[in-house]
């Protein structure tokens, strides 16, 4: 396959050097390093990584988007008039599934992660190449499992599986999808112990821990749940398919088993899943917002510590999804005490990047939109994470619209909006171009004004008494559930604008230098897009990270 | 003496290399260690629920083989030391003598598990493909050896792994692959081997020996 | 958006409990959320790129001292919050954990895709719970099959409902009138269609309903010819050859474990004492009696739980 057009001198230029030296000369950058599919696909460039994963969990962002779009289209009206009720427990299902273990989880980590990270502390990779694309092959074959069973017609168990539900009643392809959930853990679990090392042991000359940037740090933390956490579920759904399988009753009390140990389980993982999601959001926003307001972040130390102590403390609290479960009322105030502690980490955060604005001076490109709606939105969400922390409050809201509400305000509001952002910030690092600006903001806009509109409604239903689940409601639920598919409309269209402009800007868009928007940060002071190696030699730290001056705040 | 280690590209030097698959192999056990972690959770919720059952069930196990089996991995886990040892000093040929002997163990305890399965098998003590058993706590020694295939049988595919690793590790010692400043890998085997023999040492009381004592 | 209903109806003193409690949280967060989006807003527009504000900082140890100062209050203040909320939600739904020892037992059996109700007198519901309003009222609930969940938005009150085991409900109605029941807990393919109707009547009403009930005999009565039917007075009554307790008085009473330790005897000990036997040995008796798992429904379990409260205050002897 070659590129047509202006690239063909290029190409020429590169065939001539290649002949006259025996090696790939390092200044050509890594998309240009081989434009056969098998180059890509047995790619150990932790770049070329990044790129087929970004690839992969778009097209499923689009699949567990689509199913949504059913959904909302399904609720705009009382009854259950546009599909089954099979079919819409199926949709939900797979709309969770999908969007948690192939968007959310892998998104901002084996993106940008795997791009950034060599980058920003000055590596050449990361430790175990190899092994990160053998991540990418189990992502991709956990996902040809979980897209089987959808194609076979479908799990209506919800994404939590829960039991005796999944293992004894339902008549749908359980196995098929907990297996291709079971497949893409490990992709999860190698990337943590990639990761892991890859910070510990190849940061430059003169990185030292607290000069690392944030993002760093929340990839540490992030991974670090990984590791611990995912084995958990690993194991969790093998036991699931073997109940199912074999019959062997843990979870079935009619053999003696117990139906809330499978709900222990599950949630001592799920719990710290959602820090997975929400981690890297942070590492970003802290990137992003330093850029923006040429300030260095408030209080880096605490920020830094803050993210181990939500990594650290997130997997505590996992009986708060259990209130109303069975479990015992002691328990419960356990949980819901450290519930509450988790939430004084993350407010510390919040106080963190306003306080960085402060002084700063501001710039409104479509990152920093993305990174103050990121600000606003996980406010909101984890304010009403209070709500639901709170005992007596959540045995009213627990499996309501509210509890949607909530977690989509973090997850959407907060995890994709921060997605967006990176995505928008290092576009042209990882391509070398440059997009439309006036579109992108828009694109934030309506993207921040289509969440709200789609979500609020659901915190008043869930109060009402909504159920969770439910594809047909009484009538006097009906004007907040047409609000809500509407912002749905307006959200679908946010998230569709950029398909169009970024995919314009690969072909149109005017070529970015090394640092578009004057960041620090190693992986400004490499091309834009990197050499294979990433840097022609290794940069040696000495200064803060964040280093931008006040000189240029206040004389500007 | 020049090195002859080869340095992967993304690395400074052979030691930053070495340093890296030491810690990733320590994070790779962590992860391990949680993942058996639910199966001995699931184990301790059941028994606490049906403690006769779990003493009954346990009685029907085979001590003598389980205990074999015991000293078999015991034994491997000193044969793979001694690689080990033996390989950093340099002395080739033992290093490949003890890989083989680990491998044969392991060998040994795959062939005895798999003895006891089949007599398991015969006895009607395997549930959803042939359980007869008509005792008291029937239900519970049910849920009983459910667990027992689940964490022996996930036990022995790990056995089988680590056959794989170190089978592939003799070879690689056959053909001086390792030095004694190089020999990472059989480093990283040993102790992947290690916590297999440590997750046995777990499961052998807490299936052979309820009640026994 | 006129009219626009932001909670159900409060139907016991706990809803308005529970609705003051989202009330103070509403405003909090509504206070940190919009103080977080002014501020934001603010210095975005004060200090935006090319304006003329003041930016010079603080340098050195000042700067460290008026950072570490913010810090600690804006970690302490939220903390002492949270505490306070905590405690307060906390103890609101410790209060209300336990039912009172008057309410009235009311039986509920949750199956794929229908509520089962069964009041004591015997009278039998679908998808509806009659209860009298003022009196304490407490739902003994499982399930047939899957976990479903008994929600009724007008209390503010849930709780799960599980196969194999028994879960508890109560709430004192104040107000007559008819609201929603749903099931909280996706149970399968008619999760939606397991809905229905709790309606509160004022006492005097409430009788009248119950008195034209559905003509079949009291649960207790139920029971009595359950425990003929499954044999347990061969064991249990007064001619049995057997060492068995003596269930007249036993309901309710504190009952003394082989292994040393006590339970209240309730439902879920009567229930729990014919499925899974074993598991709760009363002192002073061997382990001999058999499971009757899978082989009493848990409807007649429930009769036969009736039947059992119904000889708290018998004399010894009365078990036939």
């Amino acid at each position: 396959m070659h590129p047509r057009g202006r690239f063909d001198e290029r190409v020429l230029d590169r065939r001539v050097h290649a002949m006259s030296t025996a090696s790939v000369p390092l200044r050509s950058n890594y998309l240009e390093a081989g434009f056969s599919l098998w180059s890509w696909l047995s790619s150990v460039d932790h770049k070329r990584i990044a790129v087929l994963y970004a690839i992969s969990i778009t097209l499923f962002f689009f699949a567990g988007g689509a199913a949504a779009t059913l959904i909302r289209l399904e609720l705009v009206t009382p009854a259950g008039d546009l599909v089954s009720a099979e079919t819409y427990n199926k949709l939900f299902t797979m709309h969770g599934v999908i969007m948690v273990w192939f968007f959310l989880i892998p998104s901002i980590p084996s993106t940008f992660g795997n791009f950034l990270l060599p980058l920003m502390i000055g590596a050449r990779d990361l430790a175990f190449p190899r092994l990160n694309l053998a991540s990418w092959y189990l992502y991709v074959l956990g996902g040809l499992f979980t897209v089987g069973a959808l194609v076979a017609g479908g799990v209506d168990t919800g994404w939590t599986f829960y039991t005796p539900f999944s293992t004894m009643f339902s008549n749908t392809h359980v196995i098929a999808a907990v297996t291709g959930v079971f497949v893409v853990g490990f992709s999860s679990i190698l990337t943590g112990v990639n990761f892991i090392v890859t910070i510990h042991r190849m940061r430059a000359p003169g990185m030292t821990w607290f000069r690392l940037p944030l993002f760093v740090w929340a990839m540490y933390a992030t991974s670090i749940i990984f590791v611990l956490a995912t084995p958990v579920l690993a194991m969790t759904l093998f036991l699931i398919a073997i109940e199912r399988f074999f019959g062997v009753g843990v979870f079935d009390p009619a053999l003696g088993g117990d139906p809330l140990l499978f709900q222990h389980l599950f949630w001592f993982y799920s719990h710290p899943a959602v820090y997975v999601m929400i981690l890297p959001a942070m590492g970003v926003a802290s990137e992003i917002i330093t850029c923006f307001s040429r300030k260095s972040i408030f209080a880096y130390r605490s920020m830094a510590f803050a993210v181990l102590a939500i990594a650290i403390i997130g997997f505590v609290v996992w009986g708060h999804h259990m209130f109303v479960s069975g479990q015992s009322i002691y328990a419960g105030m356990v949980f819901s005490i450290l519930t509450f502690l988790v939430a004084i980490p993350s407010a510390i955060k919040v106080f963190n990047w306003t306080a960085t604005l402060y002084k700063g001076s501001i710039r409104f490109d479509a990152p920093m939109l993305y990174a103050l709606g990121f600000v606003g939105l996980f406010t909101v969400g984890g304010m009403t994470g209070l709500f639901l922390a709170s005992l007596a409050l959540d045995v009213h809201l627990h499996d309501t619209y509210f509890v949607i509400a909530h977690f989509h305000y973090i997850m959407v509001g907060g995890a994709v909006m921060a997605f967006l952002g990176a995505v928008h910030f290092w576009w042209p690092k990882i391509t070398g171009r440059l997009y439309s600006d006036w579109w992108a903001r828009a694109a934030a806009i309506v993207v921040f004004v289509g969440f709200n509109l789609t979500f609020f409604p659901q915190f008043l239903l869930g109060y009402l008494g909504m159920p969770r689940r439910y594809h047909a409601y009484p009538p006097e639920f009906a004007v907040l559930n047409v609000l809500s598919s509407a912002g749905a409309a307006v959200l679908a269209i946010g998230y569709l604008l950029p398909l169009v402009y970024l995919a314009w800007s690969l072909r149109y868009g005017a070529r970015a230098g090394p640092n578009p928007w004057d960041a620090k940060g190693l992986e400004w002071l490499t091309a834009s897009p990197p050499p294979v190696e990433n840097f022609t030699t290794i940069p040696v730290v000495t200064e803060p990270p964040y280093a931008y001056g006040e000189a240029e705040r206040v004389h500007d | 003496m020049t090195s002859s280690v080869i340095v992967a590209r993304q690395f400074d030097d052979s030691d930053q290399q070495r340093q890296a698959a030491d810690l990733g192999i320590w994070v790779f056990l962590a992860s391990e260690i949680l993942f058996f972690g639910v199966l001995f959770l699931a184990y301790t919720v059941t028994r606490l629920h049906h403690p006769e059952a779990f003493a009954t069930a346990s009685r029907q196990t085979d001590v003598a083989l389980g205990s074999i089996n015991t000293g078999v991995l015991l034994t491997s886990s000193l044969t793979m030391a001694l690689a080990v040892r033996a390989t950093k000093l340099g002395v080739r040929r033992a290093a490949i003598v003890f890989l083989c002997a680990t491998a044969m163990l392991g060998l040994v305890f795959v062939a005895i598990k798999g003895t006891e399965y089949r007599h398991d098998y015969v006895a009607g003590l395997v549930p959803g493909l042939r359980f007869s058993f008509a005792g008291p706590h029937a239900g519970g020694v049910e849920l009983f050896f459910g667990l027992y295939f689940l964490m022996t049988g996930v036990h022995v595919l790990h056995m089988l792994v680590g056959l794989g690793v170190v089978g592939t590790l003799a070879m690689r010692a056959a053909r001086k692959a390792f030095t004694p400043e190089y020999f990472t890998p059989v480093e990283l085997g040993g102790l992947y081997w290690h916590l297999v023999d440590i997750v046995w040492i777990f499961l052998y009381p807490l299936l052979y020996l309820v009640s026994r004592t | 958006m006129g009219g626009l209903p932001l909670s159900p109806p409060t139907g016991s003193s706990l809803a308005e409990s529970v609705d003051t409690l989202l009330h103070v949280w509403l405003a909090l967060a509504g206070t940190v959320t919009v103080a977080i989006a002014v501020l934001i807003v603010y210095f975005a527009a004060k200090y935006r790129h090319g304006s003329a504000a003041n930016r010079t900082m603080a340098r050195g140890a000042a700067l460290s001292r008026e950072s570490r100062r913010l810090e600690i209050a804006w970690i302490v203040i939220p903390l002492l919050l949270f505490f306070v909320m905590f405690a307060w939600a906390a103890d609101l739904y410790y209060v209300h954990a336990a039912p009172p020892a008057d309410a009235t037992p009311v039986y509920v059996i949750g199956r794929q895709w229908m509520w089962k109700v069964e009041h004591a007198g015997g009278q039998r519901e679908i998808d509806e719970l009659h209860v009298p309003a003022g009196r304490p009222v407490k739902l003994v609930m499982t399930s047939q099959d899957v976990i479903h969940s008994f929600f009724m938005p007008v209390f503010r009150i849930k709780q799960d409902v599980l196969p194999g085991r028994y879960t508890t409900l109560w709430f004192t109605a104040t107000a007559p009138g008819d609201y929603h029941v749903f099931c909280s807990q996706y149970c399968g393919t008619d999760h939606a269609g397991m809905i229905g109707h709790v309606v509160v009547m004022e006492p005097a009403a409430f009788e009248r309903w119950l008195a034209a009930g559905t003509g079949s005999q009291s649960m207790a009565a139920e029971g009595a010819a359950r425990f003929r039917q499954y044999g347990c007075s061969g064991c249990h009554g007064p001619s049995a050859s057997v060492h068995a307790p003596t269930l007249e008085g036993l309901f309710g009473r504190r009952v003394q474990l082989a292994d040393g330790s006590s339970v209240i005897a309730d439902e879920r000990y009567i229930h729990d004492s014919v499925m899974l036997p074993r598991k709760e040995v009363a002192a002073g008796y061997e382990p001999i009696m058999p499971s009757f798992a899978g082989q009493i429904s848990e409807e007649d379990l429930l009769d036969i739980v009736e039947y059992v409260k119904s000889l708290r205050d018998a004399p010894a002897g009365s078990v036939r």
